[in-house]
């Protein structure tokens, strides 16, 4: 007990669980935006539409060769600072911020969330989407009830990596001033001397959030394979 | 039994005179491959017709070409008078008067059987649930695969998938149903119960285009046998002129080498 309390003593006075909890509302905003935006993307690069096959092709080649650090440093110098976009978040700079980091997480990952469904639709076999559109169903009809579905469940893992690389992406927000997990570790060393034990602290903390994570969606992709 | 009722659905066909599919000057190329070589074909209303043919001899691509899920570099394929559209809405519309059937099921994976007879009806015909449910279910009845209906296409055996697919596409009242080797790949135990589907089919008067190398059901089933070679409509004639007397030697030597074991 008296061991335990010295050691640890350090941590007074920090919102280690708030910080913790800035990254994992970072994580989920962003995995949603991903999601929708990587999807529509993926139904882009497979559709019929020639400019909306480059466009798609184009995205995703250039957003995933640009340092993430990059993107969300743009976010607030381009988007915010220069342009003025807030995002609705008024002049609360924390929340801007926050939006910012949301965004340009987004848009990031996305391209990430694109490759790996598309890989999922070259999974279903053409026979598949053949059948569907012999029914009378339009490309979008096709693509959304056979094609996806069926190309979600192949995808589990992958995506699961894609999340659990956003999650730790999620640190990069800390450069423009988002007080998530890694702002903090910052702070915590510069005032600190435990060096050591703060990286594991954190490190561990990351470990909480996406190794469950991992093992959770490895479960569902054996849960929701689609059997042939 | 089936052959009297067959021959009268022949004669109505003949004698309405209404032509439901007609292809004419029908060319398609797969890079250097000419596919399909002048093709004209016109089907009526309530006929069925049996396209026979060596490997590779087009037959597959002429029925996919009829719903166009094979584009035609020239000539011109009307369904009940409308020509075939662009990709589309339009199409998407025509298509779902073309019922069809494949070689390899394609029972959508992630559905169970009753969901695939139900899907085309939700969806494109707009019908509501329980009336697309009760369709779908009487279907399935008529097919024989009632008792399967909550089970996964996986858990069925080819022959099941196969009849379930026939009802999935009857679920959008077709108008012309096209099947496309539809028993190329089931074990052979299993091919006598779709025959025996596709039998009922047209004894019933649907108007069929049956590609198939069961010689057995172009005899009992067609009106007329279409038979091709390299691209090419070589003969058309009655199932009974066909194999008795083939007037082509191609004809002739396709037919003695399947017929004569």
């Amino acid at each position: 007990m008296e061991a335990r309390e010295i050691v640890f003593d350090f941590l007074e006075g920090y919102d280690l669980l708030g910080a913790f909890w800035v990254t994992v509302k970072l994580t989920v905003y962003s995995a949603l935006g991903s999601l929708i935006w990587g999807t529509l993307l993926a139904g882009m690069r497979v559709g019929p539409v020639p400019l909306m096959r480059g466009f798609g092709t184009a995205y995703v080649n250039i957003v995933r060769n640009i340092p993430l650090t990059v993107i969300i440093v743009f976010a607030s110098l381009g988007l915010f600072q220069t342009l003025q976009v807030t995002l609705g978040g008024g002049d609360d700079f924390e929340v801007i911020n926050f939006r910012l980091a949301v965004l340009a997480l987004s848009l990031y990952t996305a391209a990430f969330v694109c490759e790996a469904l598309r890989s999922g639709i070259n999974t279903v076999p053409t026979g598949q989407a053949e059948a569907a559109r012999a029914l009378g169903l339009s490309f979008t009809q096709v693509l959304r009830l056979i094609i996806l579905p069926q190309a979600f469940r192949s995808v589990v893992n992958p995506l699961a990596n894609v999340l659990i690389a956003l999650t730790k992406n999620t640190t990069v927000a800390a450069a423009i001033g988002v007080v998530e997990a890694a702002y903090l570790m910052k702070d915590m060393i510069e005032a600190e001397a435990q060096l050591i034990l703060i990286s594991a602290i954190f490190a561990f903390g990351f470990i909480c959030l996406t190794l469950p994570t991992g093992l959770l969606l490895g479960w569902v992709s054996k849960k929701v394979a689609v059997k042939r | 039994m089936s052959g009297v009722s067959v021959t009268k659905a022949a004669q109505d066909a003949a004698t309405t005179g209404d032509d439901l599919v007609v292809l004419s000057d029908v060319n398609k190329h797969f890079g250097a491959l000419h596919v399909l070589q002048d093709i004209d074909l016109t089907i009526a209303r309530g006929e069925v017709v049996v396209v026979i043919g060596p490997s590779g001899s087009g037959k597959s691509t002429l029925c996919r070409t009829i719903n166009r899920l094979e584009t035609i570099d020239s000539g011109a394929i009307t369904i009940d008078g409308k020509p075939l559209p662009q990709e589309g809405k339009e199409l998407a519309r025509l298509r779902a008067d073309v019922g069809m059937v494949f070689q390899s099921f394609n029972l959508f994976a992630h559905k169970t059987v009753l969901e695939n007879v139900m899907l085309g009806q939700l969806k494109v015909r707009k019908a509501d649930k329980a009336a697309a449910e009760e369709k779908a279910r009487s279907l399935l009845d008529r097919v024989g695969v009632a008792t399967q209906a909550d089970k996964y296409p996986s858990q069925l055996s080819g022959g099941q998938q196969q009849r379930v697919a026939i009802a999935r596409a009857l679920a959008m009242d077709p108008k012309v149903m096209l099947f496309d080797e539809p028993t190329s790949a089931l074990d052979p135990e299993m091919i006598n119960e779709v025959l025996e589907v596709m039998q009922q089919l047209a004894r019933d008067g649907m108007t069929m285009v049956v590609v198939t190398h069961e010689m057995g059901f172009a005899r009992s089933a067609a009106n007329r046998v279409v038979f091709m070679a390299d691209g090419k409509i070589v003969e058309e004639a009655t199932p009974d002129q066909f194999f008795s007397n083939p007037r082509s030697d191609r004809a002739k030597d396709f037919l003695s080498k399947i017929l004569h074991h």
